[in-house]
């Protein structure tokens, strides 16, 4: 039974299309790689994260790293050989169990090692929300700075794939962007990856690392093999314009790229800004921009409602008010889970992003 | 298959051809491994009696299953299942041999790997194989997946790992105030067992005596990590500690039977008691896993060789009497055929409609705006359908 003989709505008819185009929502362009950081290599998302692990497990002789399925190189494949390299005693498994992941990162971190954590996917990262948001955030600050968890970090794979329905394909960076005391980091590809990841391992902060997990093989670029890192909380322009401020982060940044092509078409000139830190933002850097341009469309994949969107919309609405020549726009999810098989309903993709630019130019 | 379904189904078997017995038995005994019991007095028995409708009830059930999930796998790699799938092959005497000692009132909560629970909990192979297609025929309309099928009795159909035992515990409470004679079977697998909440199930359960099984599904591998790596003691039925525990040979699908009546007769009485099985799963943790990177292609070969619950239980049944190679051959065909049905009818359902994504999320008697990718476009919460 042919499948097009089945079909009669759309997205049955979606599905006569080749996988690759449907699954990805985005294409991924590699940025030029930094020219003062000596000399690069080509590497994929996963690559550049076991490069800085391996760079961090080399020069802390205190770094571990510790998960369920980490041993063998992980699910995902992020930390294959690290084992093999530096020994079962800095690269081990953990039970499945993680509120007990992070509690023990808290203890291994406040005790002196350089704790790197993964939790397999961010959707599991629930259990351990009380550890993260009640004990490492406030450490410091309830203990008046004897004691804290800074040299923890928490790496996880997260975001949507087309595929991973209610529990494989969540960003939670909205429930932690809610706790200061720690540091939210989500880099959109490869060089970024690095850098930020390095940064958060040497960071005295406890850091929740995001990492898209449709990047992990879809993003090559040339990466620098040497050590290097990439600042906090200092969102990038990565691409100047007069018109609207397109701000994201993660895969979304890719999507807004090429919305800010297809603006271009139509004469409008987009200025794209990638946050990079969602906890402290860098909210100079975006009211600059937003001052100048006068319009602005923020997105992300994660639900709309108490989205981070939100904090930055009203940033911005306090900050440039005067300046603005329309009201901020958000293209997000649905105020709902994460669908299943009406993901592609659910997704921000580029052109509700096209439309929110269209809506705030033609304002 | 509904009851009613199965019912018809079996009529149909059991009276299709004569069924040229050359013994016309109705009853036979036979012996099941010794069950290792923690904190018990009493033992469940070591041998168990079975009459031939319900022998074939077994099978036939036990066969559905396997074929469902061999459907699966194939149709998983035609890419018309995408996304997360596990497959419950292996483990078929499990759900069989607990539902044979349980009723329809008892209820039922598992993981993941739900699907063969969800069949013997009466959703229809079709309206599972629809499920996974993400069908509007399937039992939660498409909008769940493999790992969310639900049905009367039966609470799903969970994903993250451990979250359905404090439920089971909660359900159990509530055969508890009812002051019925039913029980909640929690079910959870060898990773799990190292969750937290485990534990805080089984001392609440315990604390106020409520009418749990737990049982712990023993496939030895907690996706890729085998037991003996991930565990201190891999002895799961006594860590419940101060919760009476049974070790059952879950392939044997009599054994999970008579463990489970001794179970259930325990949970109603006395209260919560842990029921380890210990069992194997052919395939890797989901689809996504070859199932060969932890452990030995041989040692997946032996255990199908020997330990095969289909095929050791058919055995048993032609040793029995009660059926003869020709009618197994033609039980195992007619299986064949009833799911390949259920397969097309699955596949000529459609995909849910797109008013489903703002379905489902609240109860609420005041309209209700789902805000949407562009904050312009509300859609507006649906009533259930």
């Amino acid at each position: 039974m042919s499948l097009l003989r089945q079909s009669r709505n759309i997205l049955s008819n979606l599905r006569a299309k080749s996988l690759a185009k449907r699954l990805m929502h985005f294409k991924f362009e590699p940025d030029n790689p930094p020219t003062n950081l000596g000399p690069t290599e080509n590497m994929n998302y996963l690559k550049a994260l076991t490069n800085a692990m391996d760079i961090s497990l080399e020069n802390d002789p205190t770094a571990i790293i510790f998960g369920e399925d980490v041993a063998f190189g992980g699910v995902f494949r992020c930390t294959v050989g690290l084992r093999e390299k530096y020994g079962n005693d800095r690269v081990f498994n953990t039970p499945l169990c993680e509120q007990g992941i992070v509690g023990f990162g808290i203890g291994a971190a406040v005790a002196g090692s350089t704790a790197i954590a993964e939790i397999q996917f961010a959707d599991y990262i629930l259990p351990a929300f009380d550890q993260i948001v009640n004990e490492a955030a406030k450490y410091r600050y309830r203990s008046g700075g004897l004691f804290e968890c800074g040299k923890l970090t928490i790496r996880t794979p997260c975001g949507a794939v087309g595929h991973g329905a209610l529990y494989h394909s969540q960003t939670p960076e909205a429930y932690f962007a809610h706790s200061t005391g720690l540091k939210v980091v989500i880099p959109r590809s490869p060089i970024q990856a690095k850098g930020l990841l390095l940064a958060c391992i040497r960071d005295d902060n406890p850091c929740i690392f995001l990492e898209p997990k449709i990047l992990y093989r879809a993003a090559e670029e040339e990466v620098p093999v040497g050590d290097y890192t990439l600042p906090l909380s200092q969102a990038e322009v990565l691409r100047e314009g007069s018109d609207v401020t397109l701000i994201g982060y993660g895969t979304q940044i890719h999507v807004l790229k090429e919305v800010a092509e297809l603006a271009a078409k139509d004469g409008i000139s987009c200025e794209v800004i990638d946050l990079v830190t969602i906890l402290p933002w860098d909210a100079d850097t975006v009211c600059t921009s937003v001052s100048k341009t006068g319009r602005c469309v923020i997105t992300h994949e994660s639900p709309v409602t108490g989205g981070f969107a939100g904090e930055v919309a009203a940033t911005i609405q306090k900050e440039c008010f005067l300046n603005l020549e329309a009201p901020v726009e958000r293209v997000c999810g649905y105020d709902t889970p994460f669908p299943h098989v009406l993901e592609p309903f659910f997704m921000p993709d580029k052109w509700r992003c096209l439309q929110a630019v269209k809506n705030v130019v033609n304002y | 298959m509904s009851y009613n379904a199965t019912a018809k189904f079996l009529q149909r078997v059991l009276c299709k051809q004569p069924l040229g017995v050359r013994t016309y038995s109705v009853e036979a005994t036979f012996p099941i491994k010794p069950i290792d019991t923690h904190k018990l007095e009493n033992t469940p028995a070591t041998e168990v009696q079975i009459n031939k409708d319900d022998a074939i009830s077994y099978y036939t059930k036990m066969q559905i299953i396997r074929r469902m999930e061999l459907k699966a796998d194939q149709l998983y790699k035609q890419k018309i299942i995408r996304g997360f799938c596990h497959l419950y092959d292996g483990q078929e005497a499990c759900c069989a041999g607990i539902e044979a000692s349980l009723t329809p009132k008892d209820d039922v909560i598992t993981a993941y790997r739900a699907h063969g629970w969800a069949y013997i909990r009466g959703v229809p192979v079709c309206n599972i194989l629809a499920e996974l297609f993400g069908r509007k025929l399937g039992c939660a309309k498409g909008k769940g997946g493999s790992m969310h099928m639900y049905s009367k009795n039966f609470y799903g159909g969970n994903g993250i790992v451990g979250a359905q035992v404090p439920l089971g515990a909660g359900i159990a409470f509530a055969h508890k105030y009812r002051n019925s004679d039913t029980v909640t079977v929690a079910c959870y697998g060898d990773g799990a067992a190292n969750q937290g909440q485990i534990f805080e199930s089984f001392n609440m359960s315990q604390l106020w005596k409520l009418p749990a099984i737990f049982v712990c599904e023993n496939n030895r591998y907690g996706m890729g990590t085998s037991v003996e790596r991930a565990s201190a003691s891999t002895d799961y039925f006594t860590r419940g500690d101060y919760i009476p525990g049974l070790r059952v040979d879950g392939m044997d699908v009599l054994a999970v039977r008579e463990a489970t009546r001794f179970a259930k007769e325990h949970a109603v009485k006395e209260g919560p008691i842990l029921m380890e099985l210990v069992t194997y799963r052919y395939h890797g943790h989901s689809m996504s896993d070859p199932g060969t990177s932890y452990r030995t292609r041989d040692e997946v070969k032996e255990i199908r060789q020997n330990l095969d619950p289909i095929m050791n239980f058919r055995e048993k049944i032609i040793s029995a009497g009660f059926v003869t190679k020709q009618d197994v051959a033609t039980i195992d065909a007619e299986v064949k055929q009833h799911v390949e049905n259920e397969t097309a009818k699955a596949l000529a359902s459609t995909e849910p409609d797109f008013d489903q994504i703002a379905c489902d999320i609240y109860v609420t008697d005041t309209p209700l705006s789902i805000r949407s990718c562009n904050i312009y476009n509300q859609l507006h919460h649906q009533p259930s359908v």
